[in-house]
């Protein structure tokens, strides 16, 4: 396996600066056949082994989805959806595993106001600084899929890495290595797209008219993909995103607001420097000074 | 398995039902996903609740728990009504055409031969009629009226869809779905791998779901064929490993029986294990069995069996009951005839039905011995754990020691996975504080008794001052040398009959496999099935290529399976009467005309002839057995019969309801409840996130399921006025718990005899020890009935109440 040069830096939070132009050959993708999965949640446990994360023993709260959502220690967390097909009339039990998407496009990275506290890499993996981290909690506001939790503890950002720190390595994310049924399958983008094609059309084969490939293109695409049985109806899959984009205010904050921003600032500024080309610097009167005296000496 | 996880792939249909493989067996349901993306394989799921399995499956059938028999003897119905019968291989290689003895009966629910005293049969009437040849009588045209195809076809009649949707709550459409893709497995080109787990054995007819499998699985010829077989899949790591190395009460390894207090003497117990064959030329290879006995005992006693002494027959103990299984251990127990009790990597107070009748048993012992890796609830059932375990230390006198144990990844030895291969491994971390092997720890405790009989004499210390004890380190065998003794080895030289001066058998080497083992003392084995895994090429077990010619998915260079190496059991039957594959596609083995070859070892002699030995070596018969004749303590077909603790009537039989030849105590007779006070049918099972009692002392799977839980139905918590995520209280006529409920549409109620059956489903994992929250274990419920053949108990299937209730007293 080729490493996936996962640390030239092609974007950066809050910053103007560019990275060298980047070679964006090797962008590497997750596909995640959730036709494929059992629910057995190994990944979710392969992903606190590896990156050596304690979520307390919660208690039942009447589902199988434990903890019953993403933490900053549970980066990745099975959910699962009962549904009825009104089609079929067959009960489906729909089991997603949910996490950071790595999307191209990343809504949180726009957000983030911290210089370098996000950046993405040439493979695509967006990847959270810790050290650059304000906690201030935009990012959460930035994500259209709901991933980023700030720790109560260290008041920082966690989310999925896509195991960049395995990737530097040569192996695969945690999870995709303990996927028993290979519902989890790791490579180039490419690749997984095409792996996408032959197993949508093994589900087509099986009666899924509606088998889809989910890799939105209102964030430009993911890293991390979904090949589902229903593509036409996202949100069955507790609640996926059925079309994703970057919220319209960071969008608009990051994008006509910023420059209006810096507009104003750039008037005020101007206005300063006419200010003083006409005016002059301002001038101490003998006036001003014997007033300051008085008032220093306590006299009014 | 008759097959093996590496086989699954090969399959066109994979039946789920008695088992949960994507819940308990993940790693090994990848096959299912392979079989599916590359042949267009079909899942299919039948239980009562929407499972993991379900979740990914073609097709889903409900059915109520305990009534498997009743759908699969429709199923065969089905079959022979659409002639959808594998003929050639029905007619051949089963005993459809053996002609049954005069005087069998079968009315409402019992054969002939019942003993109501007794709940036992006298199984002499279920033999075969003998020819003047002393053979069986058999009539290939299956037009007699007593051969076996004709009492199968009159047996089934009564199993219409209309019956089977009465008896299980499957709707006809659904059955009949089922029924018909099975079917079409009868094919020579299709074949369809039975997948089952404890969702079958933990009935009070256990083996009789099995069996009716069995007898489907050989009429549509998926047996011995890659991608079929009755699968077996195996709970634990090594729960294959455990049964073959007889550690039952009555057997000895390599599944030969321990005596019985009638077998006076070794030629009494020889006498009863001839393996007459039935028919002319077939195989019976069990008349091999003094070969394999006589090698167990000279492996066990060494110098001090001799041909005078018959081998030290007399040191083996001899059953005065028919076997001393856990339920009569804990029954024994709980009487005060049972004082010291030495429990190793076992949990039975949470793992045995009835847990306060348990913990009862355990507080009558003198001394416990816990042998565990982990701080067990049964090393520890003397502590007060409020309503969890209410006990007062006080009162219990039980002398309790915690042994602690390796666990399996810090040392080494073999595995026995269901695949029945066995899977050499190593150390892979240092055991913690002062953790032993338990071979250590059993060296240990042999060595003091052998000392103390040694000094102090005893009633009869012959069997265990003259056990052989050839280890280096008498005090820490290592592995390699249990796993030589256990493949077995030559102990003098054996001239070659037909050269002489050669030698047959060379003293002091590996046996290469059990075929050159013999019953006069020259070779040693401790356990015959187990020969080859360490011959004189070393240690068959460690092998790890893993090249896979033609991708059959055999394996024959990775470790080593059982018997013989072999991969697939029966694989003879693979192939027809010439000896060609029924479907070169599927080719395991071939005749070619002088001798068997393929990708497989042969099921059969190299030599022998395909058209006059029959497949099935081991039965005296040579055939597979549509029909038993005293091998089942409850009947030579299976039958319907309701759960002991049942919803309904039985409406086959309503007089008998549970299988009248189920084992029960007398005390627990009085144990079971009626529908009228407990209306629910209740189920346990494991959970993907838990390994039984193990799993909850890991912090991240305690966190992936933390809490007990109780799974219900829509209907029954509107009924009932339960919330998901809120406490209720579940009980039987033996106990009562608190869990968290989870309302799920996976469970929906089923309809039953007119009668709207609700099921309450209980995962197990929880107790009061560990890093999950604590819990009432399941097994507070269940009742204290075990299986007529082998006594696993009836967790699968009992009655219970539910009502809503506030949270457990903090303990």
């Amino acid at each position: 396996m080729t490493t996936f040069q996962p640390l030239d830096v092609v974007r950066r939070s809050a910053s103007v600066t560019t990275s060298p132009a980047p070679n964006r050959d090797v962008e590497v993708a997750k596909l995640i056949d959730v036709s494929k999965c059992i629910g057995c949640k190994a990944c979710q446990s392969a992903c606190l082994e590896w990156n050596d994360l304690k979520e307390p023993v919660g208690v039942n709260v009447g589902v199988y989805d434990n903890p019953h959502d993403l933490t900053p220690n549970t980066w990745t967390l099975m959910r699962f959806t009962e549904w009825e097909n009104p089609t079929s009339g067959n009960l489906e039990w729909l089991i997603r595993k949910d996490g950071c998407m790595h999307c191209e496009d990343p809504g949180c990275l726009k957000a983030c106001p911290a210089p370098g506290a996000i950046v993405q890499y040439a493979n695509g993996i967006v990847d959270f600084q810790k050290a650059n981290c304000i906690g201030c909690g935009y990012c959460v506001k930035g994500c259209p899929f709901n991933i980023p939790r700030i720790s109560q503890v260290d008041h920082k950002a966690y989310k999925c890495t896509l195991c960049s720190d395995r990737l530097a390595l040569g192996q695969q994310p945690a999870c995709a290595k303990a996927c028993p049924t290979s519902a989890i399958m790791f490579g180039t983008k490419a690749e997984m797209v095409a792996q996408a094609e032959k197993n949508v059309s093994i589900l087509k084969t099986r009666g899924f008219d509606k088998a889809g490939l989910y890799n939105p293109p209102g964030v430009g695409g993911t890293h991390v993909m979904y090949v589902l049985h229903h593509a036409d109806q996202p949100q069955l899959y507790a609640g996926l995103a059925n079309n994703p984009r970057i919220s319209p205010i960071v969008e608009m904050w990051k994008g006509v607001s910023k420059y209006a921003g810096m507009a104003v600032m750039g008037l005020a500024a101007l206005v300063g420097v006419a200010h003083y080309a006409i005016k002059g610097p301002n001038k101490v009167s003998d006036e001003d000074e014997a007033q300051a005296k008085r008032l220093a000496e306590g006299k009014s | 398995m008759t097959n093996s996880w590496t086989d699954i792939k090969n399959t066109d249909l994979v039946l789920i039902m008695g088992g949960n493989a994507a819940e308990a067996h993940p790693c090994g349901f990848k096959g299912i996903i392979e079989a599916r993306n590359t042949r267009g394989a079909k899942l299919i799921v039948v239980d009562p609740r929407f499972t993991r399995s379900a979740s990914v499956a073609d097709y889903y059938a409900p059915i109520r728990q305990g009534t498997d028999i009743a759908f699969l003897l429709g199923v065969i119905k089905y079959c022979i009504e659409n002639d959808k019968v594998q003929w050639e291989y029905t007619k051949n290689y089963t005993n459809a055409s053996f002609i049954v003895g005069e005087g069998f009966t079968y009315s409402d629910g019992l054969f002939s031969g019942y003993d109501e005293a007794k709940r036992d049969y006298d199984r002499k009437g279920w033999s075969y009629e003998v020819g003047e040849d002393g053979f069986a009588k058999v009539d290939p045209t299956l037009q007699h009226p007593r051969c076996v195809w004709n009492l199968l076809k009159e047996h089934v009649k009564q199993y219409t869809p209309e019956l089977v949707e009465r008896i299980c709550g499957t709707p006809k459409d659904k059955f009949l779905h089922v029924a018909k893709a099975i079917s079409e497995t009868s094919a020579v080109d299709k074949a369809m791998t039975s997948m089952y787990a404890l969702g079958w054995t933990q009935h009070s007819k256990g083996s009789q779901n099995i069996r009716c499998m069995a007898i489907l699985q050989l009429i549509l010829g998926n047996m011995g064929l890659r991608g079929g077989g009755m699968n077996a899949l195996r709970g634990h790591s090594n729960i294959q490993g455990l049964t073959d190395l007889g550690l039952m009460s009555n057997l000895i390894p390599g599944y030969l029986t321990l005596p019985v207090e009638a077998d006076v003497d070794f030629a009494t117990y020889m006498g009863k294990r001839a393996f007459k064959p039935q028919r002319p030329g077939q195989v019976s290879y069990w008349q091999n069995y003094g070969k394999f006995f006589v090698s167990f005992l000279k492996s066990m006693y060494g110098t001090a069996a001799t041909k005078e002494n018959n081998f030290a027959y007399d040191y083996l103990p001899k059953m005065d009951v028919g076997s001393y299984d856990v339920l009569r251990a804990f029954e024994m127990m709980h009487q005060g005839k049972m004082n010291g009790y030495i429990c190793q990597g076992f949990n039975p107070l949470m793992s045995f039905p009835n847990k306060d009748k348990v913990r009862a048993a355990l507080g009558k012992l003198k001394f416990l011995v816990v042998m565990d890796p982990l701080k067990t609830e049964t090393a520890r059932f003397w502590e007060d754990h409020g309503e969890y375990n209410p006990n007062n230390p006080v009162d219990v006198k039980t002398a309790v020691f915690e042994l602690p144990t390796t666990t399996f990844a810090e040392d080494e030895g073999s595995l026995t996975n269901s695949s029945r291969w066995l899977q050499w491994h190593w150390a892979g971390a240092t055991p913690p504080g002062e953790a032993k092997t338990d071979t250590w720890i059993m060296a240990q405790l042999h060595l003091r008794l052998k000392a103390l009989y040694a000094k102090e004499g005893g009633a009869f210390p012959d069997a265990i001052t003259n056990l052989h004890w050839p280890y280096k380190n008498a005090a820490d065998p290592q592995p390699a040398e249990i796993a030589k003794e256990i493949n077995g080895y030559v102990l003098e030289d054996v001239e070659n009959p037909t050269e002489p001066g050669k030698k047959l058998l060379e003293k002091g080497k590996q046996v290469a496999g059990f075929g050159v083992l013999r019953d006069d003392g020259t070779t040693a084995c401790g356990c015959w099935i187990y020969s080859g895994c360490y011959n004189e090429a070393g240690n068959n077990m460690a092998r790890r290529d893993n090249k896979d010619p033609d991708n059959t998915g055999a394996y024959l260079t990775w470790a080593f399976s059982w018997p013989a190496n072999r991969r697939i059991l029966y694989n003879r039957a693979s192939a027809d009467l010439t000896g060609k594959p029924w479907d070169p596609k599927r080719k395991i083995i071939e005749w070619n005309g002088e001798k068997w070859s393929g990708y497989d070892v042969p099921d059969i002699a190299p030599t022998a002839k395909p058209d006059t030995i029959m497949p099935y070596i081991m039965t005296e018969e040579g055939v597979g057995r549509l029909w038993v004749r005293g091998l089942m303590k409850d009947g030579p077909f299976p039958v319907h019969y309701e759960p002991f603790e049942s919803p309904v009537v039985n409406v086959i039989a309503p007089k008998i309801q549970g299988n009248p030849a189920a084992r029960v105590f007398k005390g627990d007779m009085a144990n079971f409840g009626t529908a009228k006070d407990y209306p629910y049918a209740a189920v346990t099972y494991r959970l993907t996130e838990h390994f039984h009692y193990w799993s909850k002392h890991v912090s991240v799977n305690a966190m992936l399921q933390p809490e007990f839980f109780v799974e219900i139905s829509e209907a029954l918590a509107k009924e009932k006025k339960i919330e998901a995520g809120s406490w209720v209280r579940v009980w039987s006529m033996r106990g009562s718990v608190k869990a968290k409920a989870v309302v799920t549409k996976r469970i929906k109620p089923m309809q039953c005899d007119g009668k709207t059956v609700h099921i309450v489903g209980i995962p197990i994992h929880w107790g009061f020890m560990g890093a999950a929250k604590k819990g009432h274990g399941a097994n507070t419920l269940t009742p204290f009935v075990g299986d007529a053949n082998i006594e696993t108990p009836e967790y699968k299937a009992f009655l219970v109440n539910i009502e809503p209730t506030t949270p457990p007293a903090v303990a």
